[in-house]
């Protein structure tokens, strides 16, 4: 079943994001998984602290011992008993370009994960499926290589000073006009890290008396940065335009609690696309609403840029939308460029402010020269201007792949979350042992996944996290979906019974929100 | 038997009104509902937000960039004007060095740019690793943890051990990036009068006091104290051995921000507690950037097992965010390698920092601030001449005539109505290690001329 959302005209093409329900049996299982883990979790810190077993964590200094205990015990209880077991999902290290195939280096534990050895011995081409490499930029050959090795013969590696100060190199301001016309906006500005884009710009733009409406499953940066603003926060449930409509009006009819008084401005945040989820974001009912109550929208497109869209300008190109009546449009240059940093582009106004308050301009190194090379490189190949076509080729085949994808896992049963047109695909594991199991065996089979767990996502809601890009070819994607098939068989993976939860038909009840405390 | 009466009519009394309460209306707390829909449609109409963003007046200092053509270095074309480079915290010189670049050439042919990725999700590359097991051994602790991002290291190093309701004592002028840390652990933030240990010691018998009322609390209650080895705003030493004292008497663990220090004090370069002479595992986290020395980009902690270690999971700057470019970490080993084998660059450095303290001695107008060994000064004008604004443009004056003249300066950026402590207006002097003598000396007579012919 299809779900196409009309709402008036305001969607140009159909929406078709699903969630299914997770089925009733597979959660009672899980639950009764996680309560073995805590249970055998109890035995084992009993065991340690009776000091029948061994105790391996690292412990305090002898002369700091009578110190405040720096960590309390309950914290790390899931870091000790359930992280530890399955410790060797993450963190695995490369030692080759992280394009379509990865080297890994091989390593293995004695002693059950708390410490590793490396074995020396290097795996050699890996499908990677957990690179965020949606254009296939991450090459180790190529015009944006050689563009960049060339800056860092005639400029070094790094900066040593801020932009304020004697660091605005005539390449950041070459960056900045480029990233402003691929964006369609007046101006852009370029910093050094993604993460640090928001954490240190939100609290710019807005401050005490304003309010922030903020998607339930926002990114960390989001949240740190809405929090250091100070403003009033306040959550929406995840894509749910009803939500965020009852927010609005209440917020403006109200006006501040307790005083009254009216709100000084509204900021929506939202992500383009959303990556634990696959979802995108409602652009054009957002903006419908953000009209309708004059309210200011900051739009991350962390995800989205570069991988959505005919010519990959982003979900405003997605979905036909005119990039001026997005406020602030903030990304990232690490996912589908193949670099590091981060940009926020918008009116003339908007950024001029943010180069005089930003508290990245003032106090943060700016960004490498060989970076900005690299990122000026590829997104002049993206727009064409290299005089190929290469960039579009790549935004057609990472659009290829992704439906490919999503319809091949669909068929073989695996429930898939997501948007059928978001290059970044979870499938539901849900219970604890399986997140250990199916990356492990997926490395058997010489195929790199990402799989996580809580507490980044619900407790029951553990998934494998696929992101295609555009340097998969058809022959690796067959591979790797052969060999899911396989574990999912293995691991008895097929969840799926077609039963699609229609989204507008998700109950709507009142909406909790949470106000801030300075 | 029989039930007195008043005990039937004392239940009758109950039951009616169990009934009375189960069919009543229910209310919500907050009666909301007092406005019309026509009522809410208007308010919605009338209201109007302030915008976005408020209009930055043209000629702000803060929104004219200089613009560097090229590489900076230290001879760096400013604006079009080739200067000698007093600006760019280039200590050790390792920007332009060859061997630093031919090895982040070599990582580029082999990695790329990018990582594409957070640590955990495979984006540790075997340069990582490597690097931070050589600032380990160089620093001689248990372990080091990377960041990418310099101001991000101490801003998610200290949320990640002091949470709502631990205590920590922090300097007042202490940088900006220790602040936001700060802002976002909500921890009891006391400050101490800059490098007054008497006043630290006050604040910790306060608190002690505090403590024997509510015991219980306090045996759950983590205190901090805050320190940075070369202060980035006001060029001093933080007195390192009394805080050592402190710490065991009163039971506080010390995180120490080593941006300036490292790489420039001891014999070494190995910091302050070199310099000092210090266990260093009397200090709990020593946390650096990799942009000023190691003429990289990025950040480091460094200390403990026990430590770090919490990081890797609770460090936001870490764990929800790309790692550093490999080429950088290539840069950032070779730079290391050059600092192990070239050890008199450090005492190089430090004769040149008193050389030109002794020469920017009796400028009339400006007084120099900042210890006599410290690489970053400040100039600050003797005597403010009434707003702030007045004497930003003053000492803008100044900067502009050493810029015609051939020595690239910049004066210190704040963000005005951010900071706790906000230090006055000053010029910032860098010292490298590739300035000549000469050119020092050029620089501070090029001062004396600037602030003879603007401020009188």
């Amino acid at each position: 079943i299809n779900h196409i959302v009309h709402n008036g005209g305001l969607y140009k093409r159909p929406f078709n994001e699903a969630f299914e329900e997770t089925p009733m049996l597979v959660a009672v299982l899980t639950y009764v998984g996680y309560g073995v883990l805590t249970l055998f979790g109890y035995l084992r810190d009993f065991m340690r602290q009776w000091k029948i077993e061994k105790c391996q964590n690292a412990t305090e200094r002898e002369e700091q011992k009578d110190f405040v205990p720096l960590y309390q015990d309950f914290e790390n209880f899931y870091n000790r008993n359930l992280y530890m077991r399955i410790r060797d999902s993450w963190n695995r290290p490369i030692c080759s370009v992280p394009g379509a195939k990865v080297d890994m280096m091989e390593r293995v534990s004695h002693d059950y994960n708390w410490t590793f050895t490396y074995t020396g011995r290097v795996i050699k081409d890996i499908i990677n499926m957990g690179s965020y490499n949606y254009l296939g930029f991450a090459q180790k050959t190529g015009a944006c290589q050689e563009a960049a090795a060339k800056v860092l013969a005639q400029y070094g590696a790094g900066v040593c000073s801020t932009r304020q100060e004697m660091g605005n190199l005539d390449k950041h301001e070459e960056l900045e006009k480029l990233v402003a016309r691929f964006l369609g906006v007046e101006s852009a500005m370029a910093y050094g890290m993604g993460f640090a884009t928001n954490s240190m710009n939100i609290p710019a733009l807005v401050g005490k008396g304003c309010l922030i409406l903020s998607d339930e499953l926002n990114h960390a940066s989001l949240v740190l940065g809405a929090r250091l603003s100070g403003a009033t926060i306040r959550i929406f449930k995840h894509n749910n335009m009803q939500s965020l409509e009852k927010l609005l009006k209440d917020a403006i009819v109200h006006g501040q609690p307790r005083t009254r008084r009216p709100w000084k401005k509204i900021l929506i945040l939202v992500e383009g696309i959303y990556s634990m989820e696959g979802s995108i974001v409602r652009l054009p009912e957002v903006i419908a609403l953000k009209k309708k109550y004059k309210s200011y929208l900051y739009l991350d497109e962390a995800h989205s840029i570069g991988a959505l869209g005919p010519s990959g300008r982003g979900v405003v190109e997605y979905f036909g939308l005119n990039p001026e009546d997005v406020d602030v449009m903030m990304g990232t240059f690490t996912k589908s460029f193949g670099a590091a940093g981060g940009y926020i582009g918008g009116k003339k106004e908007l950024i001029d402010y943010l180069r005089t308050y930003s508290h990245s301009a003032a106090y943060a190194t700016s960004m490498s020269p060989p970076v900005v090379e690299q990122i000026i490189t590829s997104v002049k190949c993206i727009m064409g201007e290299d005089g190929t076509t290469v960039g579009e080729a790549r935004v057609q085949q990472l659009a290829e792949n992704t439906r490919y994808f999503r319809r091949r896992l669909k068929e073989m049963g695996f429930i898939i979350y997501g948007n059928e047109d978001s290059p970044v695909v979870p499938l539901m594991l849900y219970m604890p042992a399986k997140i250990g199991a199916f990356g492990r065996e997926m490395l058997k089979r010489n195929i790199g996944v990402v799989v996580v767990g809580f507490p980044a996502t619900p407790i029951i809601e553990s998934r494998a996290r696929f992101c295609l890009s555009a340097a998969h070819t058809k022959e690796m994607l067959d591979t790797a979906l052969k060999e899911i098939n396989e574990v999912g068989d293995l691991l008895q993976l097929k969840y799926s019974r077609r039963r699609l939860v229609p989204l507008l038909d998700r109950p709507f009840d009142e909406t909790t929100y949470e106000e801030t405390e300075d | 038997f029989q039930a007195p009466a008043y005990h039937l009519i004392l239940e009758g009394i109950l039951i009616l009104w169990i009934i009375r309460l189960l069919f009543s209306k229910t209310y919500k707390l907050q009666e909301r509902s007092d406005l019309t829909l026509k009522e809410k449609e208007e308010l919605i109409e009338e209201w109007q937000p302030e915008p976005l963003v408020p209009s930055v007046p043209k000629d702000h200092p803060a929104l004219n960039y200089n613009v560097v053509s090229g590489p900076p270095t230290h001879i760096i074309t400013v604006n079009g004007k080739e200067c000698i480079n007093f600006a760019s915290f280039n200590f050790l010189g390792l920007l332009n060095n060859e061997k630093v670049k031919s090895a982040a050439q070599a990582s580029l042919k082999k990695y790329g740019v990018g990582t594409c990725g957070p640590r955990g999700f495979y984006g540790t590359f075997d340069v990582h690793l490597e690097l931070e097991e050589r600032l380990a051994k160089f620093m001689r602790t248990e372990e080091a943890i990377i960041y990418s991002y310099g101001f991000a290291t101490i801003a998610s190093a200290i949320p990640a051990y002091s949470k709502r309701g631990d205590i920590v004592f922090v300097d007042e002028a202490a940088c900006f990036a220790i602040q936001k840390g700060l802002q976002a652990s909500r921890s009891n933030i006391k400050l101490f009068k800059h490098n007054d240990m008497a006043d630290l010691e006050r604040l910790l018998k306060e608190q002690e006091t505090e403590d024997q009322k509510n015991p219980r609390k306090a045996r759950v209650t983590r205190r901090f104290i805050v320190v940075e080895g070369l202060y980035m705003n006001t060029g001093d030493i933080c007195p390192l051995p009394e805080l050592i004292k402190l710490k065991y008497k009163y039971k506080v663990r010390i995180f120490l921000e080593e941006s300036l220090s490292f790489g420039v004090l001891g014999e070494h370069g190995r910091g302050i507690t070199e310099h000092f002479g210090i266990n260093i595992d009397d200090i709990d986290l020593i946390s650096a950037n990799m942009e000023n020395s190691l003429a990289s980009i990025g950040g480091f902690c460094c200390g403990r097992s026990f430590i770090i270690d919490h990081q890797r999971l609770s460090g936001q700057g870490y764990c929800f965010s790309a790692s550093l470019p490999p080429l950088l970490a290539a840069a950032a080993i070779e730079a290391l390698n050059i600092m192990e084998n070239n050890p008199d660059i450090f005492q190089t450095l430090r004769t040149k920092c008193e050389r030109i303290h002794k020469a920017l001695q009796g400028i009339s107008g400006l007084k120099v601030v900042g210890e006599s060994f410290s690489p970053a000064l400040h100039l600050q004008l003797e005597e403010s001449c009434g707003s702030r604004e007045n004497d930003v443009k003053l000492l803008k004056r100044v900067v502009d005539y050493c810029m015609n003249s051939g020595i690239a300066l910049t004066q210190a950026r704040y963000l005005e109505k951010e900071e706790k402590c906000l230090p006055p207006p000053s010029i910032r002097v860098v010292i490298t290690v590739e300035q000549t003598e000469q050119e020092l000396d050029k620089a501070a007579s090029l001062l004396k001329e600037a602030a003879q012919s603007v401020l009188n």
